[in-house]
């Protein structure tokens, strides 16, 4: 018998977990001396409160839903992808070379031509660390860290030797032509009398990121694939003995897991910044595992844990502005999710367990 | 390249491997006791700030070296927490600690000395002189001993001879004394140290402990010993290379010297020539700054040789009732 309804481990488990970060973190911000109501208070107005706030929120909760989708994944394969970031980077350099040097009629086409870039890049990132894990046995979080410096000094050296337009200073490309902007919320929403987002870099790409919330549950919970996957995170033993081939699913899991990683690039190089430059990902890979430890690897939890990221970076962004918090204690937050929501999971998961036991067994021994 | 600029070169090169070496000691104790640590960057960053920022305000460099141990021990503390008392994920923990770090050390700086993230310039006594060895004056005219001994062997602060002592040290404890052998053992099967009566919590902990301790005094080097002052994110991925060090050398402490000395010399270069021009082709510096993880790679996929882990190492031990 389980010892916790799934309600209670899906939903009381991370919102318990929620609650500790933010208690340490109110302590943080007293001991730095600030007010932690206010500081809440001043997050909420700037991220939630203007349409433009919800614009930063929702471009930030774009890069998080990619990123926390491309951990989740692979946590279904029991594997612990580290690697967002290098895989980002990777996908942002396809994105580039699609936009640079396909001259495309419209932004759609471009998108749709950018997709594949950023993703075949992505999953291709992934692609060496999963076969080294699949065939050679190295351990996938170590390659994909050491991935991640990797694809650092990739892209830093196609920056500045091979993209950089003659005379830049600045180890970023050309920007990108014009045919392949892509619609901001702003375009698609403000109206003459009712100046909605202003200047925000929410984009389309947010629709595209929902679609892939929609894509990876339907992949996990209705194909053979996404049972084959879950299969082999559950007991790769039990997966080899029902034929299901342990290094094709390694393969197959972190091909998928970096394409959606290198798909955040379509965000942050196409929508945002429209030409690719040095650091495009600005950790948003790593945040990819608080989103997905919060979100329990559920497309839904992702989508929700990515909006209470995208709500936390852009409410940073306000304090930073603001008061004399700098924008780290974000990093201390997302911190202590990680810490919380994965490492310390059992310290919040067995109080409430033995809770459980306790109501269960009471009307028992009351009749 | 002449006597001279080689010395330069292998005296940098002693400088920047100081402090993989202390932290890839370390992983090697908590690594062998079957404790995987990629903490180990957050646990020097942390020790780097506390150590520049308590050296700062006491005048004492010693004294800072030890808030940048304690520093560095309470991140090892809530390190054994998650991944011994509570059986989490030893990999997510070090993931978190190294957030942790990196966002606590850029708060608190700014919070206590208002410069940005930094510490403000240590002062001469609060940062590590160089020593100079007995006779190295006298010595330096003999020919090719000479300056070798003097501004190569001479000439660096307490931590560098500390850190390569520590070398020895490492080798006699892990594999000369009872506490190293249980050490080990816990490690590879921490059930047969279970079954003999011995604390698997325990000596976990204390391997924990130790490594807490080595990467407080490689934190401290960097900010009181190759640098003066802390500035944010100043371990810039030593930790990283530290663990591709380990891994390189197949947790073992002789090898573990020569991968950080490799590694120290791949920075020193790289940090000397910006670009390697070898006549048919030129070595651009992203390569040399890449290197360490390739080869690590390379080393992990077993095609130079397997590096095997240890047997028990990011396995939570669970008593059998």
């Amino acid at each position: 018998m389980d010892r916790m309804p799934a309600w209670a481990d899906a939903i009381l488990v991370p919102l318990f977990s929620i609650v500790l970060a933010a208690i340490l973190s109110a302590g943080v911000i007293l001991a730095i001396g600030e007010s932690p109501v206010e500081a809440f208070k001043l997050m909420v107005d700037g991220a939630l409160m203007r349409s433009s706030g919800w614009g930063y929120t929702l471009y930030y909760a774009t890069n998080f839903i990619f990123t926390g989708l491309a951990v989740s994944i692979a946590f279904h394969a029991r594997m612990f992808n580290i690697g967002g970031e290098g895989q980002a980077m990777i996908g942002g350099l396809g994105v580039a070379l699609v936009c640079l040097f396909i001259p495309w009629p419209h932004w759609s086409l471009a998108l749709l031509g950018a997709t594949v870039g950023a993703a075949l890049f992505g999953a291709a990132w992934a692609y060496i660390p999963a076969l080294l894990q699949a065939k050679r046995g190295s351990h996938i979080v170590i390659t994909t860290i050491m991935f991640n410096f990797i694809a650092a000094a990739v892209l830093n050296y196609v920056l500045v030797n091979m993209l950089r337009p003659t005379g830049a200073m600045e180890p970023a490309t050309a920007r990108f032509p014009e045919a392949t902007f892509l619609p901001t919320f702003q375009d698609m929403f403000a109206t003459a009398d009712n100046p909605l987002f202003r200047g925000a870099p929410a984009n389309v790409t947010f629709f595209i990121a929902l679609l892939a919330c929609v894509a990876v549950w339907i992949l996990i919970w209705r194909t053979r694939l996404g049972y084959e996957i879950r299969a082999f995170g559950h007991s790769e033993t039990a997966a080899r003995y029902a034929g299901i081939s342990p290094v094709k699913i390694t393969v197959v899991a972190m091909l998928i897991s970096g394409g959606l990683a290198g798909m955040m690039a379509l965000n942050t190089t196409m929508g945002e910044a429209e030409r690719l430059v040095l650091n495009a990902t600005e950790g948003a890979g790593f945040i990819g595992i608080a989103v997905a430890l919060m979100g329990r690897s559920h497309p839904v939890g992702v989508l929700l844990a990515a909006l209470l990221f995208g709500f936390l970076y852009q409410g940073g962004a306000e304090l930073a502005l603001w008061t004399n918090i700098p924008r780290e204690l974000i990093t201390v937050i997302q911190a202590l999710v990680i810490l919380f929501t994965g490492a310390l999971d059992n310290m919040v998961r067995v109080p409430l367990e033995k809770l459980f036991l306790a109501i269960r067994r009471s009307p028992k021994s009351a009749g | 390249m002449d006597l001279d600029t080689l010395i330069q070169v292998l005296d940098s090169t002693i400088r920047l491997a100081t402090p993989l070496l202390l932290a890839c000691l370390a992983g090697l104790f908590s690594e062998r006791a079957g404790i995987f640590d990629i903490g180990l960057e957050g646990k020097m960053l942390i020790a780097a700030f506390f150590s520049a920022a308590v050296a700062f305000s006491t005048g004492s460099v010693w004294i800072g070296v030890l808030a940048g141990i304690a520093a560095s021990l309470a991140m090892s503390a809530i390190h054994g927490l998650a991944s011994i008392t509570f059986r989490g994920n030893q990999l997510i923990s070090g993931v978190a600690l190294n957030f942790l770090a990196s966002g606590l050390t850029v708060l608190i700086a700014q919070s206590w000395f208002s410069q940005g993230g930094r510490t403000p310039s240590l002062p001469d006594g609060a940062r590590f002189a160089e020593i100079t060895l007995p006779f190295a004056e006298s010595l330096r005219d003999v020919p090719i001993f000479g300056p070798i001994y003097a501004d190569l062997i001479s000439g660096h602060s307490a931590l560098v001879y500390i850190g390569f002592a520590m070398v020895p040290l490492t080798w006699w404890v892990l594999f000369r004394t009872r506490f190293g052998l249980r050490l080990r053992a816990v490690g590879e099967a921490p059930e047969a140290v279970d079954t003999a009566g011995i604390s698997v919590t325990g000596l976990r902990f204390a391997a924990v402990g130790i490594c807490g301790v080595l990467c407080g005094l490689a934190g401290a080097y960097l900010a009181t010993g190759l640098q003066a002052g802390f500035v944010r994110e100043m371990t810039a991925g030593r930790g990283y290379i530290a663990l591709a060090a380990l891994i390189f050398a197949k947790w073992r402490p002789w090898y573990a010297l020569g991968a950080c000395l490799l590694f120290g010399f791949l920075q020193a270069i790289a940090l000397r020539y910006q670009n390697i021009d070898l006549g048919a082709f030129v070595v651009p510096v992203q390569v040399m700054d890449a290197l360490p993880y390739i080869l690590t790679v390379v080393i992990l996929a077993g095609f130079v040789g397997k590096a095997i882990p240890p047997r028990a190492g990011g396995e939570p031990y669970v008593k059998e009732r």
